[in-house]
């Protein structure tokens, strides 16, 4: 995975005579670049494979690590409980053996695909997940969605005239908004958009008293999702457009770019065709980097919109110890991450050829 | 005739009798306006309950939250009126026999499971067996004594006790002897019963949905054996959804935007009460959770040598302000306690016990006595102190008091397993802060705390290590005297060796708040209001 993230650099600085791609190369069509990218997948994947087993062992051992269990939460939320009685817990929970033995049947049941039981939430833990996926999955693409498109957006209008009054103000108020806590931006949003305005929903994902369908419920999840995300992009606006103004500054003034402006091509041509191609491959980068990120960013954000996603589950689940279940979400972030990083390799080689995954020849 | 006016008005001046609550009873009778007397049918009812139940039957798990949902669905034998006396519930009426061994129930007649089969006393027999003696952590002590369970007829429970049991009475309620249906959980594993996640009970609202991670939804039940004041079918609303908010300031908002009626067990923390203190828009209920009979207390690990000494234990108490830190901390929310028994259990409290005034000269002396005299640089001793989740500024409140009195305190913290294994499986600490519920009834809520023979490995036993010979004798026969008389005295004696040995300090007395919208109206206030089944809850329609 390293070898693609310290290349970006490169183009970045305008090689000399070496452009990115013919000046006008237009991008090799969709279905061919699926298949290449299959065909350079196919090693990685068996590498990522052991990447991945090697964090759920890890995540165990870190586990393992945390003072108390879940029978003493259990047992302390209840008020009491003798000392048999927590010892009987322990054994159903399967608690009482060695640690190597529940590794052992830890590992049996991931490579069955079987994700364990919560007994905290007396359920099943792929249950569990799949009822919370979707509301964070929702969260978290539209925070990037939103982060993405007023990111570059920002980005590069502040790079237009570096320096100017624009771009002053956008810098200034991009670094308070990466300041800003998450938690705090979002009481304020709640206070001003749902308690004084009244404007916007202040929490929850659907409104419980009406019971919309169709249409009406997609408006509705929408109305309560503007906030949430709204609030969540905030912190990677000011990223992407910090960095896209960065890039964009510099390759404005790079030999490729005043080549393709020698030869004709009108401003917004050479703006977004030619310089702002390059200025995507730290954007990409960074995005990559953050999809772990964003998924922690959602524990604050979805515990103040009271949004009931993944991330919650998440803190619930180390606050009352319930391993079963937190070992199955670090482990599926870890796919996440993983599956991230695969995707961001291979449109690295999309976006430049002249990069290289490893085994490509 | 549970809901009568009748009941009302008794436990309105039985509450004036108490002195101290009066007040904010009667502004809120007073600020309650006139047309607000006829209960209005219909309308959904939001409330806010933090944190997520992880089950919906408080049969076998006493959790707050837990027992503030299921209580709508799920019913136990009595409620308890504001003076902690128990009122019908499931039971109409109830008999003791002169020697305390014997205890009969007479169930209400035609009510129906929410699944159409018929209520009886198979069902009370089976939970009391089954679940409450076997699986319930205070239940398997207050039924510890219930030899057998004869059931006459379908609607008569008769317990038979190898011993007199006068607190079981304080424990028959929803939240601590909740009743399931024998007829779904029998021969099945009790603990992870699907019916837990989705009870049938006798309540007035029947179970809907549970999404997890947003709310739990419940729909009034038309087959409710509730009739109130008028003959007219219970309940008034048509609906309750309980709402998880994690974030307190959320809440505060969501309340005030209208989006939220009631929010329960002080779940708007006290800093943000001054944004509901206008009567026309907002009720502050301060009664609710009174059953609980909260107490704030500070714990010595007495195992540790310094601490051994009562006079070390004695300095520290007459070094903390208790009525600085109600103020400082609670914003005067509760009161300052002054033993182990909370002024709330009235039958068995006594104030009339050793007192540690607050004096910072005293402590010192006291100090001296016991040998920690001051170092060059002022400093007597060096405790570490652990306290729970919530207890943060109470803590710094007691670092900084015994700084004065040249106690160094070294704040630790972690999460509630990491707090629990710590002070109840280690044993590894000096000083904790924490908050426990007494209950109604010593012998339940306070031996717990003091009994030689509950030094356990398990959470919320004496984790102080403390044992006298002569206290436990005391509490081994108030738990079997039918006498009221004498149990009363033996109660006293023991409030005064604990307030003399000091293993722990008990400091303030919290207050359970209830922030509701003024729309929110109950026809009978409960001392275990948070575990209400709201049957007599009704919203008045907003006015457009």
């Amino acid at each position: 995975m390293s070898e693609v993230l310290d290349l970006p650099r490169e183009p970045l600085a305008g090689v000399p005579g070496a452009p990115a791609r013919p000046a006008d190369g237009a991008p090799r069509a969709l279905p061919a670049v699926l298949g290449t990218a299959l065909r350079r997948a196919a090693p990685r994947v068996l590498s990522l494979l052991l990447v991945v087993l090697g964090i759920a062992v890890l995540n165990f051992f870190i586990l393992q690590l945390a003072p108390g269990d879940v029978v003493d939460v259990l047992a302390g939320e209840a008020g009491g409980a003798s000392p048999e009685y927590m010892a009987l817990l322990r054994e159903r929970f399967g608690l009482d053996a060695p640690w190597h033995v529940q590794l052992l049947n830890y590992l049996g049941q991931l490579l069955t695909l079987d994700l364990g039981f919560s007994f905290r939430h007396n359920m099943p833990v792929v249950d569990l997940v799949a009822a919370r996926l979707p509301a964070t999955l929702l969260l978290m693409l539209s925070a990037l969605g939103l982060a993405l498109v007023l990111g570059v957006l920002l980005g590069v209008s502040a790079a237009r005239k570096p320096g100017g009054a624009w771009d002053a103000t956008l810098s200034v108020v991009g670094l308070v908004s990466y300041a800003l806590p998450t938690f705090w931006l979002g009481l304020m949003a709640i206070v001003l958009f749902a308690g004084h305005l009244g404007w916007l929903p202040s929490s929850g994902m659907v409104d419980l008293s009406a019971d919309h369908s169709g249409w009406d419920h997609v408006r509705d999840v929408a109305a309560h999702t503007v906030l949430p995300a709204s609030v969540l992009a905030t912190f990677y606006i000011a990223v992407y457009a910090r960095l896209v103004r960065a890039a964009m500054v510099e390759l404005q003034g790079a030999d490729f770019v005043r080549t393709a402006r020698a030869k004709g091509a009108s401003d917004a041509r050479a703006r977004w065709r030619h310089a702002f191609r390059n200025a995507l491959l730290p954007l990409v980068t960074m995005v990559g980097f953050q999809t772990a990120s964003l998924l922690s960013g959602a524990v604050l954000v979805e515990s103040v919109f009271d949004w009931p996603g993944l991330g919650r589950l998440t803190f619930e689940s180390i606050q009352a110890r319930d391993f079963n279940l937190l070992l199955s979400i670090l482990f599926l972030s870890s796919l996440l991450v993983v599956a991230v990083n695969l995707v961001v390799d291979l449109l690295y080689g999309w976006l430049d050829p002249r990069v290289r995954v490893e085994g490509d020849a | 005739m549970l809901f009568t006016r009748r009941h009302l008005l008794a436990a309105l001046s039985s509450t004036s009798a108490l002195g101290l609550s009066i007040a904010p009873l009667a502004t809120a009778a007073a600020a309650t306006p006139a047309s607000a007397a006829s209960p209005h049918f219909g309308g959904v009812l939001n409330v806010a309950v933090s944190p997520e139940p992880t089950l919906l039957t408080s049969a076998f798990i006493t959790t707050m939250n837990i027992g503030q949902v299921s209580s709508k669905v799920l019913e136990g034998l009595v409620a308890y009126d504001l003076d902690l006396k128990p009122v019908p519930a499931l039971a109409t009426s109830w008999a003791t026999a002169p020697d305390g061994k014997t205890i009969t129930f007479n169930l209400r007649k035609g009510v129906k499971w929410h699944d159409g089969k018929d209520f009886t006393a198979a069902d009370v027999a089976f939970t009391l067996k089954e679940v409450w003696q076997k699986l319930h952590p205070f239940g398997r002590a207050a039924f510890a004594n219930v030899q057998e369970v004869l059931t006459p007829d379908a609607h008569t429970v008769v317990l038979k006790l190898s011993a007199p049991a006068p607190y079981l009475l304080n424990y028959a309620n929803t939240y601590g002897a909740q009743i399931l249906p024998k007829h779904l959980y029998e021969g099945k594993d009790v603990l992870t019963h699907p019916a837990n996640n989705a009870p049938i009970g006798t309540g007035p609202f029947v179970f809907k949905e549970w999404v997890k991670g947003s709310h739990v939804r419940l729909e009034r039940n038309p087959q409710y054996w509730g009739k109130d004041a008028q003959g007219k079918q219970l309940p008034y609303l048509d609906g309750i959804v309980f709402r998880f908010l994690p974030d307190p300031a959320a809440r505060a908002v969501a309340l005030q935007a209208g989006e939220l009626d009631v929010a329960l067990g002080s779940s708007i923390p006290v800093t943000s009460l001054a944004n509901f203190k206008d009567p026309k828009r907002y009720t502050i209920n301060l009664d609710d959770g009174r059953y609980l009979s909260t107490i704030f207390l500070t714990q010595f690990n007495v195992r540790r040598p310094q601490l051994q000494d009562k006079r070390v234990r004695q300095a520290f108490a007459h070094a903390i302000d208790r009525n600085a830190l109600l103020k400082v901390v609670y914003l005067g929310y509760g009161k300052a306690a002054t033993g182990p028994i909370p002024s709330s259990v009235v039958q068995y409290y006594t104030p009339n016990t050793p007192q540690y005034a607050f004096d910072l000269k005293k402590a010192g002396e006291l100090l001296d006595a016991a040998g920690l005299k001051k170092d060059a640089k002022g400093v007597r001793l060096k405790v570490n102190l652990d306290y729970d989740t919530g207890s943060n500024r109470a803590a710094e409140f007691i670092k900084q008091s015994l700084a004065r009195v040249g106690v160094q305190v070294n704040l630790r913290t972690g999460d509630t397993a990491t707090f629990l294994r710590r002070i109840f499986t280690e044993q590894d600490y000096d000083l904790m802060v924490s908050s426990l519920h007494r209950l109604p009834d010593p012998t339940l809520g306070v031996q717990r705390l003091f009994w030689t023979k509950n030094i356990v490995k398990a959470p919320w036993t004496n984790g102080s290590g403390y044992s006298n010979p002569k206290l436990d004798q005391i509490m081994e026969a108030a738990a079997v005297e039918a006498d009221a008389a004498k149990r009363t005295q033996l109660i006293h004696e023991w409030q005064r060796i604990a307030q003399e040995d000091l293993p722990l300090i008990d400091l303030i007395e919290p207050t359970w708040v209830t922030v509701s919208t003024a729309r929110f109206h109950t026809t009978m206030r409960q001392g275990d209001g948070l575990f209400a089944s709201y049957a007599d809850a009704w919203l008045q329609p907003k006015t457009p």
